[in-house]
């Protein structure tokens, strides 16, 4: 199918495409998951507002508060990037399950975390690592944190006026171990579940859970449990529970099981 | 909307309208039927081209994004004279392919992913074709002839090797 008719702007900066947003206006990104919906006719938007020209979201920094992932940052450009590889590994361990190669060559992280598909990986890992979301509008700018950002199926604290213009990944602590695991019934297909981990070297962790509701969770039972010296499996209980029916809570389960498994032999000594 | 758009090094001008769909602009606007529309929701893969250079799914883009910029279909594989692409010699010789409707798309996904891993295990080349569906070929000849291409084409200082076993 085709889209419906709507109108056009292609704005050149982040001013003119923030006096374009208002309630009948879309932003477009990537179009990965926006443009499927125009072509199904399930999203008849007014007026689309193309961000893809506005050159001055796309980029890719690092500083003392940590990486700054512009919002026109493809997906490719993420899984790519050398210093993401190195110093927040759970990223691209993430990125590389979003959709298909081709597909993250459009596909934006910033349009992954505003559309809050509840299947999708970069908001689960972007919760485990405590990321901050920057959120700016015509008459100002407010920053909330991945824990506050997501309310449920395509459903965020973002308001119609507002873009999610920069992503905020604090640095990750020296000797952290990190791992995405997930099960999906092929790979790049939407997934039924998946575990992003963060192992830290002084026993701490972080579990972003997908597939356990309509958005993004933090497994913290577990990690409190970790914290206290239980076991991976014990551990990966606990996050299960969260989740509805048995066997999602199984997978859950086990998926959280694999995920510190693999995250812990990467996990380093905090002093070397 | 007057756009332009460069197709395998030649320029195709139209009107479209927003809403027009990059695949709808190259087969009706360009007229190059060799790209396929198979889903339009960014699943099968068959639409797949490449914009400078990087693989895409043309009907998940709005042609007017296109504008300015250069694509590749499959119709820009074979050389001037004809002669078939390493990737398309390969497709032919393990019969890669029956219906062909998924082909265009993955000769574009596939001739992408070589150049990015040029060296790729089994496990890379079923990951990378994971992006495109046949319903035809049960993937076991798409995976041997992409490992046969990979081979074809690494520069020929570096020894060969097999292509993947199943």
């Amino acid at each position: 199918v085709k889209p419906g008719s709507f109108a056009y702007l292609a704005p050149r900066s982040l001013t003119e495409a923030l006096d374009a947003l208002g309630e009948d206006a879309t932003p477009l990104a990537g179009g990965q998951s926006l443009v499927p919906l125009l072509n199904l006719r399930l999203a008849r938007p007014e007026l689309i507002v193309d961000l893809n020209g506005v050159s001055e979201l796309d980029y890719l920094s690092v500083d003392r508060a940590g990486l700054r992932i512009g919002a026109l940052v493809r997906q490719a450009a993420l899984e790519r990037s050398a210093v993401v590889a190195r110093d927040w590994p759970l990223l691209r361990q993430a990125v590389r399950y979003a959709g298909h190669r081709p597909t993250r060559s459009r596909g934006t992280v910033g349009g992954s975390v505003a559309h809050a598909d509840p299947a999708a990986e970069l908001p689960a890992a972007l919760l485990a690592l405590d990321a901050r979301l920057h959120l700016r509008s015509a008459s100002g700018i407010r920053t909330v944190g991945a824990r506050d950002f997501f309310l449920g199926p395509l459903t965020t604290v973002r308001e119609a006026n507002e873009l999610l213009v920069e992503i905020e990944v604090p640095p990750v602590p020296v000797g952290t171990g990190t791992a995405f695991v997930e099960a999906a019934r092929t790979h790049g297909d939407f997934a039924t579940a998946g575990a992003a981990v963060v192992l830290r070297a002084d026993g701490g962790a972080a579990i972003g859970l997908l597939g356990v509701g309509g958005a993004p969770r933090r497994a913290v039972s577990a990690e409190y449990a970790i914290g206290g010296g239980a076991s991976f499996r014990e551990a990966a209980a606990l996050a299960g529970e969260l989740a509805r029916d048995d066997w999602r809570r199984a997978l859950v389960a086990e998926l959280v099981r694999r995920a510190l498994e693999a995250a812990a032999p990467m996990r380093g000594d905090a002093g070397a | 909307l007057r756009i332009v758009v460069t197709i395998n090094g030649r320029a195709f001008a139209g009107e479209v309208e927003p809403r027009t769909l990059l695949s709808d602009f190259i087969r009706h606007g360009a007229g190059l039927t060799g790209t396929k529309v198979g889903c339009e929701q960014g699943v099968c893969g068959a639409c797949t081209v490449q914009l400078d250079g990087e693989p895409v799914r043309s009907c998940l883009m709005l042609a007017i994004q296109a504008d300015g910029r250069s694509l590749r279909t499959v119709e820009g594989l074979a050389d001037d004279r004809g002669s078939l692409h390493p990737l398309q010699r390969a497709f032919q010789e393990t019969h890669a392919l029956q219906c062909g409707f998924c082909t265009a798309g993955i000769l574009m996904s596939i001739e992408a992913f070589l150049r990015e891993c040029p060296d790729p295990t089994e496990s890379e080349i079923r990951e990378a074709l994971a992006g495109n569906l046949c319903r035809c070929t049960g993937y076991r000849g798409l995976i041997e002839a992409v490992g046969l291409a990979a081979a074809e084409l690494r520069p020929s200082t570096r020894p060969a090797t097999d292509p993947p076993r199943r």
